[in-house]
């Protein structure tokens, strides 16, 4: 016990507000998400994340947002287990054919008003995988789409701008 | 016994250097037990060896190979026209041998190899459902890969059929897949997923239980199948690359080395040694960085959220790191047919240098406090534990075999450049459970910092890659590469032009996914995520 706490006394708060690395990006980025959410979604903007067949690599930035750094929970954003407590889905992947019906009945199960986050390169229009046999393709080719964040995955960074753009349209 | 042919009576055998010294006597076995075998040469699959078998001995060599202690690694068919193409993969003591034969393309039909290698089981119905390969004497006949999205009678990775195929517009769900069923007074099921409760990939998982115990589990995969196979085709070797990046993105520095050690080859393509040595470092780096995750994970799957906390942090530094000096936190497209995409600065070497100690010093405090954890071994030891008998049936790979008893490890017993000249130290533990695969991954940490710091200190001057020569039509190639989650194979084969005729990856997932059905038995329901954290397989590694 002595151990743990003399490490977390000793890393200290590594939450970033002005870090050279974002250049105070993320801060600024950051809590003018807030303020939306607080005037918008009453301080609470919740996420449901969805894999429509992504090479997971989407999902390694996405979990990145909860690490200690961007801590995105401080701006009011959780990450939520079922869809019918989400107000934002983030879709990554081109939709699998596979996955087609369930990423409808996510949608479906998805409490309006809702909207739908493309995330990454494959789900803004297929990328590398594109439409197949077994691929749809971009997310718009499945659900009604209302902002897209490319990148192949897209950084941390990107993501918390890109739902700050989404935020902001609304 | 037309036709056969001993090993040593080649005219020139490949390996000299004291390799396969068991293949004379295997062949020798095998056509004892009366089967037709011979072998080829076949200098660009080389290191591997390539062994031709009549297609009705084709489960007699498999009976054969698992009496000699074989491990099986694969299977994969080919579409060439009039025939198909079937090989597998086998491995005894580093050596790899191709075993291959010819299935007539009107009917494809040739013995499983299944109730010799249970690893062959899933692989097995994936070529069916793929290319309509009919394997005969199987216990199992469902489907695996295939859900709705083509009809039964169709195989998407026959040429004839189109890229886009004919699917509906919408793909139904595949909800008649026969499952397994427990029946008795209190028994009873948890469909779990595609859908998960995380930012996680989909799969669906069918538990049977009995109060809290887990009677038996059944996966169900092949949600995110995409086609990789069948997109992969036609593509040139840059393409192949790009696409091997993303067959699972977590693995996206080994999937690509390994693509393009295969395609290299095949095309007789030497690529400069400080390629080699950088493309050895993006891996280590890749290994770091998954275990370091994993390890939080498992930890935040027993509520140990501290650590969660802790590797998370030195996680994102460590990818913020990739970003600075090469260009990208996962390290996509670095690793590019004839060398790498991007070099490293000498400033950068020697930042690296110092990152690698002051982890070291990190991890060093934090693997004390996993260790002297009461609460925390509590949940790890004993639980999914999978016996080293199990684990050598199923073919276990990585830290899920080398957890239990399989001490391989590509790097060090089937050693490619630059782990050829590097001392890889491979820890094996017995036990089994959870908290050894955190165990061996803590000590796949410190193996792979002590590799960084000797490929940075050597790390060769010159170029970092070699113009890209396509090879002849018809040119194969092999690639093996020690992945942060095991051995990665990768077939290669060449077309017209350079271009991609055929593409097979088999990530370690497919060897691993199975165990969790196993280790998982008579544990309970609550255990479950922290034993699927810990095997960790990838879904779309799996499902292409
Ligand atoms: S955008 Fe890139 S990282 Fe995301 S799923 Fe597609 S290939 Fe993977």
């Amino acid at each position: 016990m002595q151990g743990i706490l003399t490490k977390i006394v000793k890393v200290g708060l590594i939450t970033e507000r002005v870090k050279p690395y974002t250049d105070d990006e993320l801060e600024h980025t950051g809590t003018a998400l807030k303020a939306h959410i607080d005037r918008r979604f009453a301080g609470s903007l919740t996420i449901r994340q969805l894999d429509a067949g992504s090479c997971n690599g989407c999902e390694l930035e996405i979990h990145a947002l909860n690490n200690a750094f961007y801590d995105i929970e401080r701006f009011g954003v959780h990450f939520v287990a079922s869809p019918r407590h989400a107000d934002v889905l983030l879709v990554t992947g081109p939709v699998s054919r596979h996955m087609q019906v369930a990423a409808l009945r996510v949608y479906t199960a998805t409490p309006d008003p809702k909207w739908v986050v493309a995330v990454g390169t494959c789900a803004a229009d297929g990328g590398e995988f594109g439409v197949s046999y077994a691929s749809c393709g971009a997310v718009s080719n499945v659900l009604p789409v209302d902002a897209v964040i490319p990148g192949c995955p897209p950084t941390p960074l990107a993501l918390l701008k890109g739902l700050l753009t989404l935020i902001r349209r609304r | 016994m037309k036709n056969a042919l001993n090993a040593n009576a080649l005219p020139q055998p490949i390996h000299t250097d004291g390799r396969f010294r068991w293949l004379g006597e295997f062949l020798d076995e095998l056509q004892k037990r009366g089967a037709t075998v011979e072998e080829r040469p076949a200098v660009t699959l080389a290191p591997a060896r390539l062994v031709h078998a009549a297609r009705e001995d084709w489960g007699r060599c498999a009976q054969t190979a698992s009496l000699n202690g074989c491990r099986w690694a694969g299977v994969w068919a080919e579409d060439r026209g009039d025939t198909l193409l079937l090989t597998a993969c086998l491995e005894k003591r580093g050596d790899y041998l191709l075993l291959r034969t010819s299935l007539p393309a009107e009917a494809p039909e040739v013995p499983s190899q299944t109730s010799y290698y249970p690893a062959a089981d899933r692989p097995e119905r994936h070529t069916r459902d793929l290319f309509g390969v009919h394997f005969t004497g199987r216990i199992d006949t469902r489907r695996w890969l295939r859900h709705q999205a083509w009809r039964e009678e169709q195989y998407p990775l026959q040429k004839s059929f189109p890229v886009m195929g004919t699917p509906p517009a919408e793909t139904a769900p595949d909800v008649d897949y026969p499952f397994l069923h427990a029946h008795g007074k209190s028994v009873y099921e948890i469909p779990v997923g595609p859908v998960h409760a995380g930012i996680i990939e989909p799969g669906h998982f069918r538990f049977q239980a009995v109060g809290e115990t887990v009677l038996n589990l059944e996966e169900r995969l092949g949600y995110v199948h995409k086609g990789i196979e069948k997109i992969a085709e036609g593509r040139t070797a840059d393409g192949l690359a790009r696409l091997a990046g993303r067959v699972s993105g977590d693995t996206t520095v080994a999937h690509a080395w390994a693509a393009c050690m295969a395609m290299e080859r095949a095309a007789g393509v030497e690529i400069p040694s400080r390629a080699l040595a950088l493309r050895a470092l993006f891996a280590e780096r890749e290994r770091i960085v998954n275990h370091l995750w994993d390890i939080g994970g498992v930890c935040n799957d027993v509520a140990f959220t501290f650590a969660y906390q802790q590797f998370g942090r030195l996680r994102e530094l460590w990818l913020r790191n990739n970003g600075r000096w090469f260009g990208h936190r996962l390290l996509m497209d670095c690793v590019v047919p004839g060398g790498v995409a991007t070099d490293i600065a000498a400033e950068a070497a020697s930042e690296m240098l110092k990152e690698a100690g002051a982890l070291r010093g990190e991890l060093e405090e934090l693997f004390g406090i996993l260790e002297n954890n009461g609460s925390l071994q509590d949940r790890l030891v004993t639980a999914g534990a999978l016996t080293p008998q199990v684990a050598l049936a199923l073919g276990c790979l990585g830290y899920v075999g080398r957890a239990s008893g399989i001490a391989y490890d590509l790097r060090r017993d089937a050693p490619y450049a630059p782990y050829d000249k590097l001392t890889v130290s491979v820890p094996c533990l017995v036990q089994g459970d959870v908290a050894a695969r955190v165990k061996v991954r803590v000590e796949e940490i410190r193996v792979a910092i002590d590799l960084l710091e000797r490929l940075l200190i050597d790390l060769p001057q010159g170029a970092i890659r070699v113009p890209w020569t396509a090879p002849a039509p018809g040119a194969e190639g092999l690639g093996l590469v020690e992945g942060w989650r095991g051995e990665i194979l990768s077939f290669v084969r060449f077309a017209e032009s350079g271009r991609i005729d055929r593409y097979y990856p088999r990530d370690p997932s497919v060897m691993n996914w199975p165990a969790l059905e196993k280790l998982i038995l008579n544990n309970i329901v609550p255990d479950f995520p922290v034993c699927n954290k810990s095997i960790n397989g990838s879904y779309s590694g799996h499902d292409l």
